[in-house]
């Protein structure tokens, strides 16, 4: 292949994947919008309500780099993993209130879900509980001599809890193939970084497990697709684990009844200019990757995939309160 | 002025941290924050942050730097964000701190407070209740209120006793109720029940917040002409058998409720103890209405089904009355 000929198809695949990051992006946005501005406030949902927006960018990035076969363990704030592994958009509304066509069919609340058909791991609220568990998981797919690997996400505050350090250390030991993904959003509840850890970074950990540690700016969608590609070869590679820490900002409270007023002001403002959707239209356009009007008519169509997406959720019933002790076992 | 069950906790807190210097606070979120549900508001403010001391999320990490602080003097109270995630520092509550005293004689005056139960659509995480799990541990005290006045004199003997505490607070009666509580300085004995109303036909016996559901289904059932007893444990453990049992002795007929779920819940343990001492006193079967052995379900019908409330217990009273 000549390098006159390698150039154009480079920017179509390009383009192609940035198309591709915007609408997934995009779609989480509307959708956590929804949730919290919408929904959440007209009170169509009960429960807890913690949104992504800002950190877009993370899951999306990574997860696009996964193969199907690779197992996700995504946070309460990477629901981009979730779309991107084909979790229709309707029943994660649903799943938001409680209804029967909820991802859990009204069991479990917000992000709280999963389906091993997709290879999409549910968590539990109780941080880091997941991290073990995707070592688990990492351990199974070299066991059974698959090529996949276990990606996992979780907060930078969750990396204080023991379970953490105990799953980190054990993938790494036995050099699981696992790559771990951290949304550092600079805050844990109302705890900032200074009060979770005494380093500077997260990545400052992954010496003391011998895991090769990354730091990337987590509003740049491309940034963290390749990134994740990197990490993705390496762990392929059977040499254990890898670690990713995503700078990045949480741009709302820490959850919906949180007006976040322990952080200051200038910081939303200086990481509201960095905001990865607005980044990667500036970049479109910039590349040449797509016109104006071809960026509107990805927001319309996410815009209008939501409303679907909403009324679906809205004409789901709740579960049948008959139902309510069936599933505590498999032989029921 | 009327004060709620939150506020009753925070001035408990408040008194004990202004009498005794080595009292102090330790958890996710409680100085600058005030806590995920307020307890601390101010505290940190007004005590400064030796003594409100903001953690990582690290509940194991939590406890066992209560229990080493205990050892050297120092009076910890420790906030879990939710009962639930009191499951991190298990180890060290039912191994290090429980165990303690009995094998080589260190005291460990700690308080463990967890916001627990549900009915706020929570989910299976953010509203349980954790207090068997304790419950079965030796060495331990566990302590439920379910009134303003006792929260705050229960914190305040908790803060006081020489052994661990789990101290577990009914998030869902934090704002929902409030009484007028005395000017002066007063405390709760741990390890004593209340006859919270006389009756004469039945006893309920149950703690937290379904002491309130026991009450409303008694005035509905005094409707009816059937008059019940309700019995607030308060104290989990050490239990008050002998409260209960006299009640038992009195009424012939008890019905035990609780909030958390079924097998292997403090109706089991009280149905034993009543058959041990005054099962010659009782004239029907010993009734129990729980949640079902389930996890608590998010959806709001589920929830309602899996809660226990003043409909079901009236039922089962009505039942327990006619036979
Ligand atoms: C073991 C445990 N302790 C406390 C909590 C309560 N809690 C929920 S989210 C959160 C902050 C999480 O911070 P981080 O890991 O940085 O993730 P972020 O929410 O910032 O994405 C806390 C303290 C919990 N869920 N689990
Ligand atoms: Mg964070």
């Amino acid at each position: 292949m000549s390098a006159t000929q390698a150039v154009p198809t480079g920017r179509r695949e390009e383009a192609a994947l940035a198309h591709k990051c915007l609408y997934y992006m995009s779609l989480m946005r509307e959708m956590e919008d929804r949730i919290e501005r919408k929904l959440y406030r007209q009170g169509k949902i009960v429960g807890g309500v913690y949104v992504g927006r800002g950190q877009e960018a993370i899951s999306t990035g990574a997860a696009l780099q996964a193969d199907p076969g690779d197992v996700l363990f995504p946070t309460h704030r990477d629901m981009a993993a979730y779309l991107i592994r084909g979790v229709p958009a309707g029943r994660i509304l649903a799943q938001y209130m409680g209804r029967a066509d909820g991802v859990t069919h009204g069991r479990d609340a917000n992000m709280h879900m999963g389906d091993l058909q997709l290879n999409v791991v549910a968590i539990i609220s109780a941080l880091a509980a997941t991290v073990p568990v995707a070592a688990g998981a990492a351990l199974a797919l070299k066991y059974l001599g698959r090529k996949n690997v276990a990606m996992c996400w979780f907060g930078e505050g969750s990396t204080s809890v023991g379970h953490w350090h105990e799953g980190m250390n054990f993938a790494s030991v036995q050099k699981l193939p696992v790559v771990w993904i951290c949304n550092n959003n600079q805050y844990a509840y109302s705890t900032p970084m200074s009060l979770q850890m005494a380093c500077a970074n997260v990545a400052d950990r992954g010496p003391a497990y011998n895991t090769p540690a990354e730091i990337i700016d987590g509003n740049d969608v491309l940034a963290v697709h390749q990134a994740t590609g990197r990490a993705l070869e390496y762990v392929r590679a059977g040499k254990g684990p890898y670690l990713l820490e995503c700078k990045t900002f949480r741009m709302t409270g820490h959850s919906a009844h949180d007006a976040a007023h322990y952080v200051p002001p200038e910081l939303f403002e200086e990481w509201g200019k960095l905001d990865p959707i607005a980044r990667l239209e500036a970049r479109m356009t910039a590349e040449g990757w797509a016109e104006r009007n071809e960026i509107d008519a990805i927001q319309a169509a996410v815009r209008k995939e939501v409303d679907e997406a909403v009324a679906f959720a809205e004409a789901s019933p709740y579960p049948d309160p008959a139902t309510l002790t069936d599933g505590v076992y498999g032989d029921q | 002025m009327s004060t709620t069950y939150l506020e009753a906790i925070r001035q408990g807190l408040w008194e004990e941290m202004e009498r005794d210097p080595n009292v102090f606070l330790i958890g996710e979120d409680i100085g600058v924050y005030g806590g995920a549900f307020k307890v601390t508001d101010g505290f940190y403010e007004h005590f400064g942050e030796k003594r409100v001391v903001d953690t990582p999320i690290s509940e194991a990490a939590i406890v066992g730097a209560a229990i080493g602080a205990s050892y050297m003097g120092l009076r910890p109270v420790a906030e879990m964000q939710f009962a639930d995630f009191i499951t991190c520092a298990f180890d060290q509550i039912v191994n290090f701190a429980a165990k303690s005293r009995y094998r080589w004689g260190a005291a460990v005056p700690i308080v463990v407070r967890a916001p627990s139960g549900g009915g706020i659509h929570g989910g299976p995480f953010h509203s349980q209740n954790p207090e068997m799990w304790f419950v079965r541990t030796p060495g331990l005290k566990v302590v439920a209120p379910a009134t303003a006045y006792d929260a705050k004199g229960l914190i305040k003997s908790a803060i006081r006793d020489n052994d661990p505490v789990l101290f577990f607070e009914h998030k869902g009666l934090y704002r929902r109720i409030k009484e007028d509580l005395p000017a002066g300085e007063y405390t709760v004995p741990i390890g004593k029940a209340k006859v919270v109303r006389k009756g004469g036909h039945l006893s309920i016996v149950t703690y937290g917040a379904m002491v309130w559901t026991a009450l409303e289904a008694a005035d509905q059932l005094a409707g009816e002409g059937i008059s019940a007893e309700v019995v607030d444990l308060r104290t989990l453990l050490p239990l008050d058998r002998e409260t209960v049992c006299a009640s038992v002795k009195k009424t012939s007929k008890v019905l035990i409720l609780h909030e958390d779920t079924r097998t292997g819940g403090m109706a089991g343990e009280l149905a034993a103890s009543i058959s041990e001492s005054v099962f010659e006193y009782l004239d029907a079967p010993i009734v129990r209405v729980t949640a079902p052995d389930t996890p608590v379900p998010y959806s709001p019908p589920l929830e309602d089904a899996f809660l226990p409330n003043t409909a079901k217990v009236v039922e089962k009273a009505r039942w327990l009355y006619r036979y």
